[in-house]
């Protein structure tokens, strides 16, 4: 089974060659027959990936520790689940996975691009197979996950402790998704640079699968968030971890993506714009992907580095990176330019929203790469944290956020800032409520904190506000706003909802990094400690014996105002045999939106145990504001406009360059 | 205005605010960076007082004491130099004797090393990287 994986990675190599050359080919010149080729070849390459990540999972799951890669991240009492997990928790295997969800996006578009025209879809599959081989080559000649190891050992070495969770199943494939996906975006971007024109297939068809890999990357940060924050035990959300700026790179430029293709699709203007951050977000995923794997980075996700791996992502790069933006700058003149607006308008607000996106991915990635360029010029060891990271990027979210409400309220072409303005007084009026009346009630308010909680209010408000003045309130009887409410599109309803996502998500952070209390102390059995407001009392430490691990639960009990015990709060320290290895459970009890978070440290002599409690107030938000997000581009993309073969009958005629009639 | 006209103004704003973002971008990073040292190099760094520096080495055997509470105390040492280290909190799970360390603080008036933050990889083979270049450097190290 383990070669039949491995001679159907090197079959899916070769037909990833003749992917990037045929179609290609076929497309120059003309030939109907060899474009023809690209389709069946992209769907035959995922199925055979399919088969060679079937084959290695298959080995983990029966703990083939013949295997060398199995042997180094597997234990035979490890429990199933994260058996399975277990393939993609290594560098060869997650590559692995890259490369499945690569070739799954390209089948995609070969099975539902039979409506693009044929040789824009020719294009894409063969620059689909470029990526595919360079990363099915990388994979065969530095990172083998099928290498065999003999004689086989009787036990392997386990997982590392930290990946053995339920987290490991959810984050990288939905980080990979997201990742990947905007593969596709890059791949209709050159495309449309080879053929020289974009036509208008290429502007309805951008726009779903930047939504879709949108979404994906959304939940995929969310997530890796919420996992660190639970597993870690330091109980904070974000880190500006070199690796997390990998992943956040991207969700900027394919936020700011997301936004221009709404204008180019609807007002064919940004053209160049959009396809330009079509090229930047995936290169920021190839970015992310070599810092994660060369090592170069100090961070907590490292995967055991070489230093030919690192040279051969660096090689497939800068042949990506140098050679997509090479054929931008030779043939991005050639393009039709679209329509003009003012200023004030839908477009300049969206204009606006992606000079501030990329200029902020711009300072993240500055801030992740300046060690290296000082260490490769200097010498000097620096590193670059969060004061840096809260005061370049907080600074430039903040304006963005408060416009945030204006967008929606904008007319396309020309808008009308004052009418907008007037309409969101309402909305304005809470927020500087919320504003007084944090100030007024919550005890240790800072006048930063106020407007921060203000800042969310606004933003949800504001969003709600777009909805509630198209349903005509006021103007319209009750039966007709609610008919109007029905016949919205839903991509309104998804662009309400993603701005109200990001002000839960701001309320959440503001909520935590404002009013959150902490207490370290050490504990004896019996003893009660009081925080805002929570009576915790421990019980004790008790040994429990895991399937692959033993572990110190230390067992605390939270207590109502009258003694009586209301919740069980269990938070261990764990002993990893296989690999010398302890780890930190946090104990977490979530009350409303806000969480208890209790860590353990070190047993004192005298017979206590360090304690660290942490009252989180509305923490929750955070990652909530992430899934609400998430369904916003889920209701967005199921829109009928954006659906593929809607479109379609009425798409023929005008295929060819868009019409400029609009300018 | 005409469409040139207009789009110049559109790209020299844009210029204007990218200009401002960069400033911004590179005054943070003089201020907001802090440098990696091993204790034989603290002589010949120039310090200011109060300034956030990092600190790496190996948790120096038989030197771990445990005070009043939470804060605890301990030798960071590149087997050249050695620096007293003070913490309060919560050590990470794999701090250890001849551990590699890197302690995020501030020097006190007393010499000791005042650190808010110890970091430990998650990861038993895997040594910071800075601690190990640094101990290559010195010849005290190798990999295995």
């Amino acid at each position: 089974m383990v070669e039949t994986g491995h001679f159907a990675l090197i079959l899916a190599f070769s037909l990833a060659l003749v992917q990037s050359v045929v179609p290609l080919f076929g497309a120059r010149t003309g030939n109907e027959r060899l474009m023809a080729v690209g389709g069946p070849v992209t769907v035959t390459g995922f199925a055979l990936t399919a088969l060679a990540f079937a084959a290695l999972t298959m080995a983990y799951v029966q703990s083939d520790f013949s295997v060398l890669n199995v042997w180094e991240n597997s234990h035979s009492l490890k429990p199933m689940l994260f058996k399975i997990t277990g393939t993609w928790g290594n560098h060869e295997g997650s590559m692995l996975l890259w490369v499945l969800i690569l070739t799954f996006f390209g089948a995609l578009v070969a099975v539902f691009g039979g409506n693009l025209p044929a040789t824009l879809r020719a294009n894409v599959l063969a620059v689909q197979g470029w990526i595919g081989a360079a990363f099915l080559l990388f994979i065969l000649t530095t990172s083998n996950p099928f290498t065999r190891l003999a004689p086989a050992p009787i036990e392997g070495r386990d997982l590392n402790p930290i990946l053995q969770d339920i987290g490991l199943a959810v984050h990288p494939p939905l980080l990979y998704l997201g990742y990947v996906g905007f593969s596709v975006c890059f791949s209709f971007a050159v495309a449309a640079l080879i053929e020289g024109r974009i036509d208008a297939a290429w502007a309805r068809w951008v726009r779903p699968w930047t939504l879709a890999a949108w979404v994906f990357l959304t939940g995929g940060i969310a997530m890796g968030s919420y996992w660190a924050y639970y597993e870690l035990g330091w109980g904070g959300f974000w880190f500006w971890d070199p690796v997390e700026n990998a992943s956040f790179m991207p969700w900027l430029a394919g936020t700011a993506l997301l936004h221009s293709a709404i204008v180019m699709e609807k007002r064919s203007a940004l053209k160049i714009w959009t396809l330009l951050l079509a090229i930047l977000t995936f290169s920021f995923s190839l970015l992310g992907t070599f810092l994660v794997r060369s090592g170069v980075l100090t961070s907590v996700h490292a995967f055991a580095t070489d230093p030919s791996r690192g040279v051969f992502i660096l090689g497939i790069l800068m042949l990506f990176i140098g050679g997509s933006l090479a054929l931008f700058a030779l043939r991005a003149g050639n393009l039709a330019a679209g329509g003009i607006f003012q200023p004030i308008s839908r477009e300049g607000a969206l204009v606006l929203n992606n000079l501030f996106l990329t200029t902020a991915a711009a300072t993240v990635l500055i801030g992740t790469l300046y060690p290296l360029v000082i260490e490769a010029l200097s010498g000097d060891k620096i590193s670059v944290g969060a004061p840096f990271f809260n005061l370049t990027f907080g600074s430039l979210m903040v304006p963005l956020l408060a416009l945030v409400p204006f967008g929606p309220l904008l007319a396309w072409k020309r808008g009308d800032i004052h009418a907008a303005a007037q309409r969101l007084m309402a909305a304005f009026a809470v927020a500087l409520l919320a504003v007084l009346s944090t100030l007024l009630f919550i005890d240790g308010a800072t006048v930063l904190a106020a407007l921060g909680i203000g800042l969310g209010v606004w933003m949800i408000l504001g969003a709600l506000t777009d909805i509630v003045l198209k349903s005509g309130l006021g103007a319209a009887s009750g039966k007709v706003m609610l008919s109007r409410l029905r016949g919205l599109p839903r991509s309104v309803y998804g662009t309400a909802l993603a701005h109200m996502g990001l002000g839960l998500s701001v309320l959440g952070i503001v909520g935590v990094v404002s009013f959150e209390t902490e207490n370290i102390l050490t504990m004896r059995p019996g003893q009660t400690v009081e925080l805002s407001g929570h009576t915790l009392r421990f019980d004790g430490l008790h040994p429990v014996q895991g399937p692959n691990f033993t572990e110190d639960q230390g067992r605390f009990e939270l207590l109502d105002d009258d003694q009586k015990v209301i919740a069980e709060i269990v938070s261990s320290k764990r002993f990893y045999p296989a690999r010398q290895m302890p780890t930190t459970e946090a104990g977490i009890k979530t009350m409303g939106l806000s969480q208890l978070y209790v860590s353990l440290g070190d047993e004192t002599a005298d017979g206590g145990v360090v304690v660290r409690l942490w009252w989180k107030p509305l923490v929750i938000l955070i990652w909530f504001g992430g899934l609400v997000m998430m369904a916003a581009g889920a209701i967005s993309l199921s829109d009928r406009r954006l659906r593929v073969g809607a479109p379609s009958r009425r798409a023929k005629p005008l295929a060819g360059k868009v019409s400029q009639s609009q300018s | 205005m005409t469409r040139k006209q207009k789009r110049l103004s559109v790209i020299a704003a844009g210029a204007v605010f990218l200009a401002t973002a960069t400033g911004l971008t590179f005054y943070a990073l003089g201020q907001k960076a802090s440098y990696f040292y091993m204790p034989a190099d603290l002589q010949a760094a120039t310090l200011q007082p109060g300034q956030r520096i990092r600190l790496g080495g190996l948790v120096e055997p038989g030197t771990i004491v445990r005070g009043q509470g939470t804060e605890v105390s301990f030798g960071v040492t590149d087997h050249e130099k050695s620096v007293k280290v003070t913490y309060t909190g919560i050590l990470p799970d794999l701090f250890r004797e001849d551990q590699g360390v890197i302690t995020e603080g501030t020097f006190g008036s007393d010499g000791v090393f005042v650190a808010d933050s110890v970091l430990a990889k998650h990861d038993e083979t895997y040594m910071p990287k800075e601690v190990a270049d640094g101990l290559k450097a010195k010849g005290v190290w190798q990999e295995n």
